[in-house]
């Protein structure tokens, strides 16, 4: 059929013509057999078993605010975190694309790490900086000589807002910043020059023109924020409900699918009205610039106020994206005492057994996993995640950038699986992905295929603002000087966009060695990965094994940490450091 | 490279399918798959020993908790991903029989296990293994606060354990369902939810689930929370001593198991209709039930033996506590209402 139509083709346009459709296809044919096949399939069949059991029942009782108070506060919960993490996020992308400082990849990198953590670990780790027995709460009770923890936080709104912000500022910080620092700074000098004030250069300049990255980024942070589950179940409590919470009490509490169905569809359906009115805000006024490859934009602070706002945002930073994690990592290392008397006097002594019984399997289990092991089964899904979601990031991406035609339905169906519900969709792996050899047991593939679905968006998300603000001019004056579409790609393209890619791998890698949900529906009980070891830990009595699960936590940190570090400093060709 | 990763991805799947065409192949043992929930475990020498003795290999698919794994089962049951499924408990077991996932068996060692266990006449779920769902409580603060310990429901609406209690979300969490459904035998289904406000009136404190409830809330545990009671195990106690960071002469938690104080979970096993191996399948339900791996399970899941020749070890004799007359109601009143009572409690105490 192909070679059909191909012909019909090269009789009206010839072979150039030919080669481009050709080429069109293979670039988001590809990835929308990816989609058919692991996303809109096993979701489309979970929908119908859903429906057929609400058509079977003959009693449909349920009530519309079951739907509707969940729906409310999801969205505003997500606007009003979206709103907090750009506030937070964008003063700390400026600083990272334009000043150079002391410990600056260091900081990069621990701004990163929240967003691997499990919902578990995070919460742990808050727990112990801002909980009931906290520290921040032990040393007031200390200091004041109070009988009560005085800040409540665990189970407010307010934590919810926090640890959502904890989350997902390395989102705008990564997507946004990228951008900000390719930004050539002649156009803002020259706004300057022409009389502008910093407050209008700002305006009118630098905001337009990081358009595409500031929608981009808020996307995912606000899809990211509307999917929320563990964070609000953890953190939040039982007093609030969003819609993937309620999906999963329906779904897992009372087994009743079609409102669990029903709930989906409409978390569905917001997912696909926010992307596509992305879209259109969007559109294909993306603003093409001659882009600015090298660090020569970095400055170090000078004056009173730059190093007053450096300072003011790196303890910021410090402040409420690593704490939660040091208090977590200190605790791992801590033993509370057994001489508990006055409820606050807590006797504390040092112990490094936690660490060392993870590497004892002191009750023979058959399901023990040594520590390493665990380290290894997460790293080789990660990997896998990286290469299937760059390879078809990629491919996608490029298929956006060629037609806007396209781009305006294909952005919206990548975008979908992060908006989609991961309790549905589990069950629907598990309804479709089920016979021998295409099974959980016999296909682990599943795994990194699972985590590619989330993290697709982010790769084309961060490339493609990039891939689109180039010139024309740029790649038609290499092929005028004659160089070979190959090497116009390898020579000028990858090097601009070899930056963002590696901004989507990073993500990629990070969002599969912290993701809990779907990894816990398809891993095999002998090939855990590091959040289920930790969950396993957490799930049973007695202070060794929360030690150990906070010991656990600890070694993905720093698992987490050496990964990203090594990946940031990975040297692509021609492309200058992130 | 484009092509280089589809290549990788087509040889990677290609090798998957390549290793499974092997095993089934191979002339070696027989495979047995057994669907659990998370929590199941169970010591290498038992699985072993069943493994040599029938000449199978032992396959467990974990599926997520208890819901989610009878989820799974329910949704596969055309096309059963197991031979045997275990983990199904008793506030569940009606829906289970009544999707007709299982297949009857009447086991030789079901003689072994009291009546008291046996809730399906029908044996399609045979009896495993039960633990009491208690409050559970932190002695040394009682102590340090001269406060005797509640001894009945009535008591945790007094005045003075104000703020005292945490409790898990039934909606999401078996642990916080089974102290509800104590008080519903305890109180009836007219009058349960007039015990509830009180409770709140004193200060209940929710949580999403038991590990939020145990670690963060719980003073008791290694969270060194603000409660000095929580809803938890009976067997607690003595898991807190064996699993001690340092060794421990006595308990520092204890439970109350007075009257009605506890709901008793039971949970079951069953062979999945459709199963290619059978007898192999009914070898091992037969197995479960067995002295040998009934003895195994305190130490695994800290939960109790259902065969009466079980021994329990020694630190649940010393530690572990068994109510005498825990809280019961049948498992259909339960699959009837649960719903119902779960929504009711949501709208009253948490809205």
């Amino acid at each position: 059929m192909d070679q059909r139509l191909d012909r019909g083709h090269s009789t009206l346009t010839g072979t150039d013509q030919r080669t481009r459709t050709r080429l069109g296809i293979f670039l988001w044919g590809i990835p929308l057999v990816f989609l058919a096949v692991f996303f809109f399939l096993p979701l489309g069949r979970i929908l119908w078993t859903a429906l057929q059991a609400a058509l079977k029942s003959t009693t449909i009782a349920f009530n519309i605010r079951q739907v509707s108070e969940p729906l409310w506060f999801t969205t505003w919960q997500a606007v009003l975190s979206t709103l907090l993490t750009l506030l937070l996020g964008l003063p700390a992308a400026y600083l990272f694309a334009h000043y150079a400082f002391k410990g600056k990849s260091t900081l990069k990198v621990l701004t990163t790490i929240p967003f691997i953590l499990p919902t578990v670990v995070a919460a742990a780790g808050f727990n112990a900086l801002l909980g009931p027995r906290g520290l921040v709460n032990l040393g007031l009770m200390h200091l004041f000589n109070l009988s009560s923890a005085p800040i409540t936080f665990m189970n407010t709104l307010g934590a919810i807002l926090l640890v959502h912000v904890f989350y997902n500022t390395t989102i705008i910080i990564r997507v946004v910043g990228s951008a900000w620092s390719q930004l050539d700074p002649r156009w803002e000098h020259s706004a300057r020059v022409l009389g502008a004030s910093r407050w209008q250069t700002l305006r009118e300049v630098t905001i337009p023109l990081l358009r595409p990255s500031l929608l981009a980024a808020a996307l995912l942070v606000f899809l990211f924020d509307f999917t929320s589950f563990g964070v609000i179940l953890l953190v939040g409590g039982p007093h609030f409900t969003s819609l993937e919470v309620a999906i999963y009490q329906q779904v897992y509490s009372m087994l009743n699918l079609p409102l669990a169905g029903l709930l989906s569809v409409v978390q569905l359906a917001c997912t696909f009205l926010v992307t596509l009115i992305y879209t259109r805000i969007n559109g294909s006024r993306n603003i093409p610039l001659m882009p600015h490859l090298n660090s020569e934009g970095l400055r170090t602070a000078k004056t009173r106020s730059e190093k007053l706002f450096l300072h003011s945002m790196t303890t910021l930073l410090i402040l409420l994206l690593t704490l939660p994690m040091l208090a977590m990592v200190l605790r791992s290392f801590l033993r509370l005492g057994a001489d508990r008397g006055e409820s606050g006097a807590v006797a504390i002594g040092f112990t490094l057994q936690y660490y060392q019984q993870l590497f004892i399997n002191s009750n023979q289990s058959i399901f023990y996993v040594p520590p390493a092991q665990a380290a290894v089964n997460s790293l080789y899904y990660a990997t896998i995640t990286v290469i299937l979601s760059i390879g078809l990031g990629l491919l996608a991406t490029y298929a956006i950038t060629r037609s806007a035609r396209q781009a305006r339905w294909l952005n919206t169906l990548i975008t979908l699986p992060l908006g989609a519900s991961a309790v549905t969709l589990g069950l629907g792996f598990l309804v479709t992905f089920n016979i021998p050899p295409f099974d959980p047991e016999h296909f682990p593939l599943l795994i990194p295929i699972a985590h590619t679905l989330v993290a697709l968006p982010f790769v084309v998300r961060s490339v493609q603002p990039v891939l689109a603000s180039i010139p024309a001019s740029l790649r038609n004056a290499a092929s005028v000087l004659g160089a070979s579409s190959w090497k116009v790609w390898r020579e000028v393209e990858f090097p601009i966009i070899g930056r963002a890619a590696l901004v989507g791998a990073i993500f990629s890698f990070t969002i599969s060695l912290g993701e809990f949900g779907a990894t816990s529906f398809l891993a095999r009980p002998d090939r855990p990965t590091l959040p289920i070891a930790i969950a396993r830990y957490l799930s049973l009595p007695g202070d060794l094994n929360y030690g150990q699960a906070l010991a656990m936590s600890t070694l993905l940190l720093l698992v987490c940490g050496l990964a990203i570090f090594m990946l940031e400093h990975i040297r692509l060709p021609g492309v200058s450091e992130i | 490279m484009k092509s280089k990763i589809l290549s990788i991805v087509i040889i990677l799947g290609l090798f998957s399918l390549a290793l499974s065409a092997c095993q089934t192949q191979s002339n070696g043992p027989t495979t047995l798959t057994i669907m659990t929930h998370d929590s199941f475990a169970a010591s290498d020498s038992v699985i072993a020993a069943f493994e040599v003795a029938n000449n199978a290999k032992l396959v467990f698919v974990k599926s997520g908790d208890a819901g989610a794994a009878l989820n799974k089962a329910i949704l596969t049951k055309d096309n059963p991903q197991a031979d045997v499924f275990y983990g199904v408990d008793n506030t569940f077991l009606s829906r289970a029989i009544s999707e007709g996932i299982y297949q009857a068996y009447a086991s030789p060692v079901l003689t072994d296990i009291p009546e008291q266990y046996k809730l399906d006449a029908t044996n399609q779920a045979l009896p495993v293994d039960y633990s009491d769902v208690c409050v559970v409580y932190d002695k040394a603060y009682f102590v340090d606060h001269n406060l005797p310990v509640p001894q009945s429901l009535d008591d945790l609406t007094k005045s003075a354990y104000k703020n005292l209690l945490v409790m898990e979300n039934p909606a999401s969490s078996s642990t916080g369902l089974a102290f509800l459904l104590a008080t519903i035998a305890q109180y009836g289904p007219d009058h349960y939810l007039d015990y509830w406000k009180q409770l709140k009136a004193n200060g209940l404190v929710v949580v999403d689930g038991w590990e939020t409830a145990y670690y963060t809330n719980f003073s008791g545990s290694s969270g060194k929370g603000a409660q000095p009671l929580v809803i938890s195990y009976a067997s607690d106690p003595a898991a807190e001593v064996i699993n001690a960071s340092s060794p421990v002469t006595d308990s520092p938690i204890s439970s109350i198991i007075g009257k009605n104080m506890c709901f008793q979970q039971i949970e079951f096993v069953g062979i999945l209709k459709g199963t290619e191996h059978l007898v192999l399948a009914q070898k091992f339900v037969d197995f479960m039930l067995s002295q040998q791996f009934q003895e195994d399970m305190p130490l695994q899941m800290y939960v109790y033996p259902v065969n009466s020749r079980a021994k329990l070890p020694d630190s649940f004799v010393k530690y572990a506590q068994v109510p005498e007359e825990p809280a019961t109601l049948s498992p259909e009143v339960i699959t009837a209402n649960r719903d119902q009572w779960i929504n009711d409690w949501t709208e009253a105490i948490l809205h």
